[in-house]
């Protein structure tokens, strides 16, 4: 192997010379690429924050306090999306992994991926115009009967367009992902020890939790990892679904909810100018920081688990 | 060494006690679905309250029979399976009734002028269309393909063939990780910031959309070729050297060639992630009314931006804002179409032109 | 405890493909049972369909009937859960759970029929189930280190303990010995033989002289043809199988002329 492009031949190292260094060129254009956007947005966020005119915080007396509920909101938004998808995106993963028969479980996995292929444009349109007034009569009952549960104080929004409508349409678009990688880990855990604990007289539920969970835990918690870095930064379906004020509650079913950073780009970036502009990037900015780290740690714990098995 | 068992540790054996019959799940069912319809006819519930009971009907009667007749373990087993299939079906209501929805709304917009009418001069609820769009969108994607396609290929190929474990690939690897989790509207304010510090403040091109895409998109190509050459075996690269051809001969004509379809179903799958794509082009390409064809120049329509505009504009009871809700909805059915079609596209590609294996 | 087989007609499936046909033999209580035949000819096949574990892979399915003592192990409400615990099983290659000590692993199967084991019966239970498997000396002072941890002789009789544990009436042990070294090998085939006072014992193996040394009896699987189904040639005493088999193609692989 060390020998094959030491060919005297002056004709083959050119072009060995010149396929290499295209191939390197491109690796390294994502290098900058990547410096490209950390810059950029260091650059032109920097002057959003600095700024003195209080119309770039939309009345808000600094940057800190025009941007902390908006974290809040973004954070709160793909916790709810990660509560309801996970369970269902496990469930999903075991029937097609466990219990549908073969023939079943490949367009079941096909279906699951279809979620994934929808447009998060056209979530929004579905989120906002179905599923937040089909859920607004839930959003009433729950204000009538269980108000004194501090989530459900109300007063119920009449369109329903609440931050749990968000959170419920982004988990769906989330689910397919963890759907995915739940699939992946449970196909990986080893035969061998599932074969031991059926022969052992396991039921399938007993099997699945001896001889499948404790292999997938790692695997599973990066898998919703990556769903939550999805979940912060989809911006479509919440900046549609969304009715959205810079409210900072625990109440998901009000009319004040508070925005995601995402969703607050999209919807005032065109209202703004000039500086008003800068002071969005530089949130945009926040966001990527925030969800680095979310990939970054999922990626730690999937490494991690790889040299731990 | 039969007899130092603790005996009382094992309960009683025997291969056929105290099994439900084979159509107890079925019998289950029935009584569920007949308790579901009683329900919603007597509390006037819908058919809401009539699935609801059903099901929860279904998920409780067949384990608690199970728990009396049967014993606890399978009790407990018949209810997972039950969860864990309900699971799957509150999964895929939210598909379904998407579907349904773009359809029955979107399906009665289409027609030859939908497709072919810009919406120039267009008020009230006359007939407009998705032509400018449609342009838009081919427009740029194409461009986000011209840009990210080669550049994807090739850093799989320095990632695979050349760089292997190398610093600079490790750096590669990690940030192109890093590159598949940039939410989408960072890529668009990314692109707006550059065109910005490039050309000064205020920038609309659709170019600059295309950046944003490619940005989305190279790390897909990036991770679908490397998974595929990964794929290639490594007698093929060897057979080829040992007759004497150069590295890139090899790459070029062996390696390439063999991962092909599968290179080509990852770049199908990545234009269709991206074609759909709405938070950078609401910043960067913006929205208009006509075919605009120069992607360096002002504001041009796309599909998805033209669906969250109109969506945006359809919001009220007067004529144009209903107008303007049916052409959202009309639009989705067509952006739904062009990736639904790609997605199986790619699929079959990568079916028909696998590499043929043994049978 | 240990119980008989009695097998009639049975052919196994996986899905439309007929793996092995006609099945008829009686497999005795209290002996060894081995079973030799070339790769592919359905042995451990037929081995997974008498603890209905042949049925866990999709499609898999048998026709034909299988009786352990009394009871048809395929008949209607059969529970194919219980059958398992009635019939423990060995595998190719030591399997014990990665994530359980050696305590935990023996007990595995026990825990799941009662969860409430008192300490001074699971106790009991740990130090008769190694014992039996010949483990108990070896392992006592590490009670609670994983089972991972050791060599792969004793994790095979770890599984065996395992197995043990519930108390089964039949061991299937399939190639129990492939993946080990020679000494491991002694080993275990020293605990079969301690074990078959109790069990009834049926064993895969490829390796002629392990059917020899371990088993009182021996069915030979062999192909009808390339692409046939499997079918069981000769059952017959061993030491008669060894040294006049009844079948013309027994002695030609046992004499080590084809396979």
């Amino acid at each position: 192997m060390t020998t094959t492009d030491a060919s005297p031949r002056v004709g083959r190292r050119l072009g060995d010379l010149l396929f290499a260094g295209t191939a390197r060129a491109a690796g390294i254009t994502i290098l900058i690429a990547l410096a490209g956007v950390a810059t950029f947005l260091i650059v032109e966020g920097i002057p959003g924050i600095v700024t003195t005119q209080s119309s770039a915080f939309a009345g808000k007396a600094s940057f800190v306090s025009y941007t902390w509920p908006l974290v809040f909101g973004t954070v709160l938004a793909a916790v709810i999306a990660l509560l309801i998808a996970t369970p269902l995106a496990v469930g999903a993963a075991l029937v097609i992994g466990f219990y549908a028969p073969r023939r079943l479980a490949t367009p079941l996995g096909y279906m699951i991926d279809l979620l994934a292929a929808v447009p998060s444009v056209v979530y929004g349109l579905w989120g906002a115009t179905l599923l937040a007034p089909k859920m607004q009569p839930t959003y009433a009952w729950l204000a009538d009967h269980l108000s004194f549960i501090p989530f459900f104080a109300g007063p119920a929004s009449a369109t329903g367009r609440t931050i749990l409508t968000a959170g419920v349409v982004l988990a769906i678009m989330v689910l397919p992902i963890i759907t995915a990688i739940c699939r992946e880990i449970f196909a990986q855990t080893p035969a061998l020890h599932r074969e031991a604990a059926l022969a052992l007289g396991a039921t399938r539920w007993e099997m699945i939790k001896m001889a499948v969970f404790p292999y997938a835990r790692s695997g599973l918690v990066s898998g919703v990892m990556l769903g939550l870095g999805r979940a912060l930064g989809e911006t479509m379906a919440v900046a549609m679904v969304l009715s959205a004020s810079s409210a900072v509650t625990f109440n998901l079913i009000g009319s004040q909810n508070p925005s995601t950073i995402a969703a607050n780009i999209a919807l005032s970036f065109g209202e703004r100018t000039g500086v008003e502009r800068n002071t969005l990037i530089a949130t945009g900015l926040v966001l990527f920081v925030i969800t680095f780290i979310v990939n970054f740690l999922a990626r730690g714990i999937v490494a991690r688990g790889r040299k731990g098995s | 060494m039969s007899s130092t068992f603790p005996s009382s540790t094992l309960p009683p054996r025997s291969l056929t006690a105290n099994a439900l019959p084979r159509w107890a799940p079925l019998l289950v069912a029935v009584v569920s679905a007949g308790l579901g319809v009683l329900a919603s006819v007597l509390f006037s519930w819908g058919v809401a309250g009539l699935v609801l009971v059903a099901g929860s009907a279904m998920l409780l009667l067949l384990p608690l029979w199970s728990a009396v007749v049967e014993n606890g373990r399978k009790a407990k087993d018949r209810l997972m399976t039950g969860l864990v299939w309900s699971t799957l079906a509150v999964a895929l209501l939210p598909l379904v009734s998407l579907l349904w929805k773009v359809i029955s709304k979107g399906a009665p917009q289409i027609n030859g002028d939908f497709l072919t009418y810009t919406m120039r001069n267009v008020i009230l609820a006359q007939q407009g269309g998705i032509y400018h769009a449609l342009i838009g969108t081919l427009l740029v994607t194409v461009m986000a393909g011209i840009i990210s396609i080669p550049i994807g290929i090739f850093c799989a190929i320095y990632l695979i063939e050349y760089g292997a474990g190398s610093r600079l690939a490790q750096a590669i690897t990690f940030l192109v990780d890093v590159m598949t989790g940039i939410p989408s509207i960072v890529a668009g304010l990314f692109a707006y910031a550059l065109l910005v510090a490039l050309l000064g403040p205020g920038t609309q091109m659709a170019f600059g959309g295309a950046i944003a895409l490619s940005l989305l998109m190279i790390p897909v190509v990036v991770r679908s070729t490397e998974e595929m050459l990964k794929l290639v075996p490594n007698d093929l690269r060897e057979a080829a050297y040992a007759l004497g051809v150069p590295k890139w001969r090899t790459i070029a004509k062996v390696v390439l060639p063999t991962a092909l379809s599968g290179i080509i179903t990852g770049v199908t799958l990545a234009i269709a992630r991206v074609i759909g794509e709405t938070a950078p082009l609401v910043i960067i390409c913006g929205m208009t009314d006509g075919v605009n064809t120069n992607p360096f120049s002002q504001a041009m329509a796309t599909l998805p931006v033209f669906i969250y505009s109109t969506f945006q504009e359809g919001t009220g009871t007067s004529v144009s804002a209903i107008a303007n809700a049916d052409r959202a909805w009309g639009a989705a059915l067509v952006l739904i179409v062009i990736v639904m079609a790609l997605n199986l596209l790619a699929r079959f590609i990568g079916k028909i032109f696998a590499p043929k294996t043994g049978r | 405890m240990a119980k008989s087989i009695d097998v009639s007609g049975l052919n196994i499936y996986y899905g439309d493909f007929l793996a092995v046909q006609d099945v008829n033999v009686t497999i005795k209580a209290r002996a060894v049972t081995a079973l030799i035949g070339p790769s592919g000819c359905g042995k451990s096949t037929f081995l997974r369909t008498l603890n209905r574990m042949h049925e866990v892979i999709p499609g898999a399915r048998v026709e034909g009937d299988v009786v352990l003592g009394s009871d048809a192990i395929y008949g209607p409400n059969v529970d194919p859960v219980e059958v398992r615990r009635t019939v423990g099983m060995v595998f190719q290659r030591p399997n014990p759970f990665p994530t359980m000590s050696i305590y935990e692993n023996v007990l595995a199967g026990n825990r799941l029929n009662n969860r409430k084991l008192k300490k001074a019966d699971a106790d009991a239970i740990v130090e008769k189930a190694l014992s039996g498997a010949n483990l108990w000396s070896e392992v006592k002072d590490r009670l609670n280190k994983p089972g991972m941890g050791l060599s792969g002789g004793q994790q095979q009789r770890l599984c065996i303990a395992r197995a043990i544990a519930v108390e089964p009436q039949v061991l299937l042990m399939d190639e129990p010995c492939s993946a080990l070294d020679p000494i491991s090998t002694a080993a275990v085939e020293d605990l079969i033989h301690e074990l078959k006072t109790d069990y009834t014992i049926v064993i895969v193996t490829h390796n002629m002289q392990q059917a020899a040394r371990v088993s009182e009896y021996t069915g030979f699987f062999n192909l009808k043809a390339a692409g046939q189904p499997g079918h069981l040639v000769e059952f017959n005493k061993t030491s008669k199988m060894f040294s006049t088999p009844e079948q013309e193609s027994t002695e030609a692989y046992i004499s080590g002329r084809f396979g």
